[in-house]
């Protein structure tokens, strides 16, 4: 396994914890904020995080994300921008970064294009939940090009063996969503989802698991990450996010303070100035 | 009955692409379904039972065959080739859509479904999913952006009288686009008991290919009625209006291999192709929207751009991926007509041959004058009257 991402994964694993991913979306709530939000995640403990690349059709999220995506978009925010901010982040920390989107602004962009940005950003890995795991697909070709991890994502749908193809053509971590629905949704009851984990973990021979869509809390992620590497929170920051800027009563030193500590919470269970 | 020929000759390929377009586009969760969907749609349609039923419905329920009709007024009036009209505007909830959602329902109940959904932006697909949801007593939600649930109310009541619970989309430009991504919303999370009937050759694979072929009975009933109208069953060429592209393709589809028929697709261009438009082939780009590769309105970023008609039919910054194919192997021309144009041919069809016809319609009426005059008096062509215009009464009335 030669990913440094995975690497980086199965380390935070190895030490008995649980790897906490953090997403948060590209120019939300505005471009210029961006940067100092990825600071406060990283600061709050997050072992990596994704940052969404916005897209007037996200066909795979829910209600958070789709309003965060269209604030982002209404502010200006560009590929180039999202791009930059990647640059500056990683410049500054270790804890890897991917970003995540959807196919048409990439395919806009170019995909060689995309994926050279990418790399020269100090991106890590590129998750498309629109783009189908394919032998030789043009995205998959581009990444492996540009030494970009490709990472795909499992559904409880999922055949094993499609899930078993999947990790074969994957690098990073394969993604498994939690429930069969959008980002956001409800987890619902919780034994299936660890039963179709359990299993999915069993399958894989080649990347880490994590677990996203749905996830809250701490207590969701040690419950959500039992059988997985680790878990993926989005929506339920972006909603925190969202209430901290709609307090008008707050700086923005008080609003990245908030930040910080949800992602403390999420990862530690206990809140932290 | 010949069956199944199209579904091996024709694109598109295993994969669902014709050429670079097509292919699926979509969450994960849906690839199961879509994989169960190819299958039991090919089974079906190779299957005698399911192909009866389908046609017994088409004709003891939607009203099938339609007419062909020879427009001889207009014909006359515009003095260039002979102008037939095939007559979906009898079809059942007055449009071609029926035919689609006929044979969707029928693989829905096929394949042990139990919940309907659809998405609509005038309200006719809607309204023929509400139809056929009724006939066979199942539940149907309806996506419809919540600003089209306003310009279209009463599409909106004859779904609700229908039984159909009609969702509004509140997302993005609360349009057809934003009902269509409500819709796959809906799909993926309810895929299990869910059967998903998309309104026309747009999607993921195998739609495009699936609703083409529901819908080729069209192009298919051209060849024998006009063999008995003009001694040969070939015209000189098709014509029809492109939202999505689906009466289209029901008339292009059977003769796309005949080389001598001629075909042009006619897009909305609204307000003029340098303001606000829906000429998704004539202005757009190759890029992926609703879990396909095909043309597009987008700006510099990659973001969906709103589209323009004064018909909400054609309302759409999409188009189906087979169109995207044909455009650019030459096999069909696309031109575009206007929204004034649009109410032009709206009169004119109604003045000349006693047919109003939807808005969306009206723009292939629209491009005759300026077609019929490139071709000989003795050529044949024949336009797809999609539908009728009792739904635009209200729009229509602006006008006149
Ligand atoms: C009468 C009629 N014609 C055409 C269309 C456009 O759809 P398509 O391009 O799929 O035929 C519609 C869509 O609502 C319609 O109602």
């Amino acid at each position: 396994m030669s990913s440094a991402l995975a690497n980086h994964i199965l380390g935070v694993a190895a030490s008995g914890e649980k790897a906490l991913g953090v997403f948060v979306t590209s120019g939300f709530p505005t471009p210029a904020e961006t940067l100092s939000i990825l600071n406060a995640i990283d600061e709050g403990g997050a072992d990596f995080i994704e940052l969404g690349m916005p897209f007037s059709d996200p066909l795979a999220e829910g209600l958070p994300i789709q309003h965060s995506s269209k604030v982002a978009l209404k502010a200006g925010i560009t590929m180039k921008q999202t791009l930059e901010t990647a640059r500056k982040f990683t410049a500054g920390s270790k804890t890897p970064l991917v970003l995540m989107g959807y196919a048409n602004p990439i395919v806009k962009y170019g995909l060689s294009n995309f994926f050279r940005d990418a790399r020269s950003s100090g991106v890590q890995g590129v998750i498309l939940p629109d783009v189908l795991p394919e032998q030789d697909s043009p995205f998959l070709l581009a990444a492996r090009e540009n030494g970009v991890d490709l990472i795909n994502l499992i559904a409880p749908t999922t055949p094993e063996e499609r899930i078993r193809f999947i990790d074969s053509i994957s690098t990073g971590f394969v993604y498994a969503v939690s429930v069969t629905g959008v980002t956001g949704s409800d987890l619902g009851s919780k034994k299936p989802i660890q039963t179709y984990l359990k299993r999915a973990a069993e399958i894989l021979g080649h990347n880490p698991l994590l677990v996203g869509f749905g996830i809250r809390s701490h207590a969701d992620v040690v419950e959500m990450a039992e059988h997985t590497q680790g878990a993926i929170v989005g929506s339920a920051l972006v909603a925190v996010i969202d209430a901290l800027w709609e307090d008008g009563s707050l700086s923005s030193l008080d609003r990245l303070k908030g930040v910080k500590s949800f992602v403390h919470e999420l990862k530690y269970g206990i809140s932290h100035g | 009955m010949s069956i199944s020929h199209d579904l091996v000759q024709k694109l598109p390929d295993g994969n669902g692409r014709f050429g670079p377009y097509g292919g699926s586009y979509v969450p994960e969760i849906l690839v199961p379904a879509l994989q169960e969907l190819v299958i039991n749609f090919t089974q079906a349609w190779g299957d005698p039972t399911f192909q009866q039923a389908y046609h017994e419905l088409l004709e003891t329920y939607v009203g099938r065959p339609t007419a062909l009709t020879f427009a001889n007024r207009l014909t006359e009036e515009l003095g260039g080739a002979k102008i037939y009209l095939k007559r979906e505007d009898l079809c059942h909830t007055g449009a071609h859509k029926i035919n689609n959602t006929i044979g969707q329902i029928l693989l829905a109940r096929r394949m042990g479904k139990t919940r309907i959904i659809a998405e609509t932006g005038a309200g006719q697909h809607g309204v023929a999913t509400a139809t056929v949801c009724a006939k066979f007593g199942m539940p149907c939600i309806v996506y419809m952006g919540a600003e089209d649930m306003e310009r279209q109310h009463l599409n909106v009541m004859r779904m609700k009288l229908l039984g159909a619970e009609v969702r509004p989309a509140v997302s993005g430009s609360q349009t057809l686009k934003d009902a269509t991504n409500e819709a796959i919303r809906d799909w993926v999370t309810n895929v299990r008991d869910t059967f998903y009937i998309i309104g026309s050759v747009v999607g993921p694979h195998p739609y495009p290919m699936m609703v083409r072929t529901l819908h080729e009975v069209i192009g298919n009933e051209v060849k024998s009625q006009l063999k008995q109208a003009e001694g040969r069953s070939l015209p000189d060429a098709l014509v029809a209006c492109v939202g999505g592209g689906s009466n289209a393709m029901g008339l292009f589809g059977p003769f796309l291999g005949d080389s001598s028929v001629q075909m042009f697709g006619v897009e909305a261009s609204g307000e003029g192709l340098d303001g606000l438009h829906a000429a998704t082939l004539t202005l757009g780009e190759p890029g992926v929207l609703h879990g396909a590769m095909s043309y597009l309105l987008q700006d510099a970023e990659g973001q969906i751009s709103l589209a323009h008609s004064i018909s909400a039919g054609l309302d759409y910054p999409g188009v189906g991926p087979e169109h995207s194919y044909l455009k650019d192997t030459g096999r069909v021309s696309y031109l575009t007509a206007s929204d004034s144009e649009a109410i032009m041919g709206v009169k004119l069809l109604s003045s000349t041959e006693g047919i109003i016809p939807a808005l969306e319609t009206a723009h292939a009426i629209a491009a005759l004058p300026s077609l019929v005059t490139q071709f000989p008096k003795d050529a044949v062509l024949v336009v797809n009257c999609s539908g009728r215009g009792d739904k635009d009464m209200g729009t229509i009335s602006n006008y006149v």
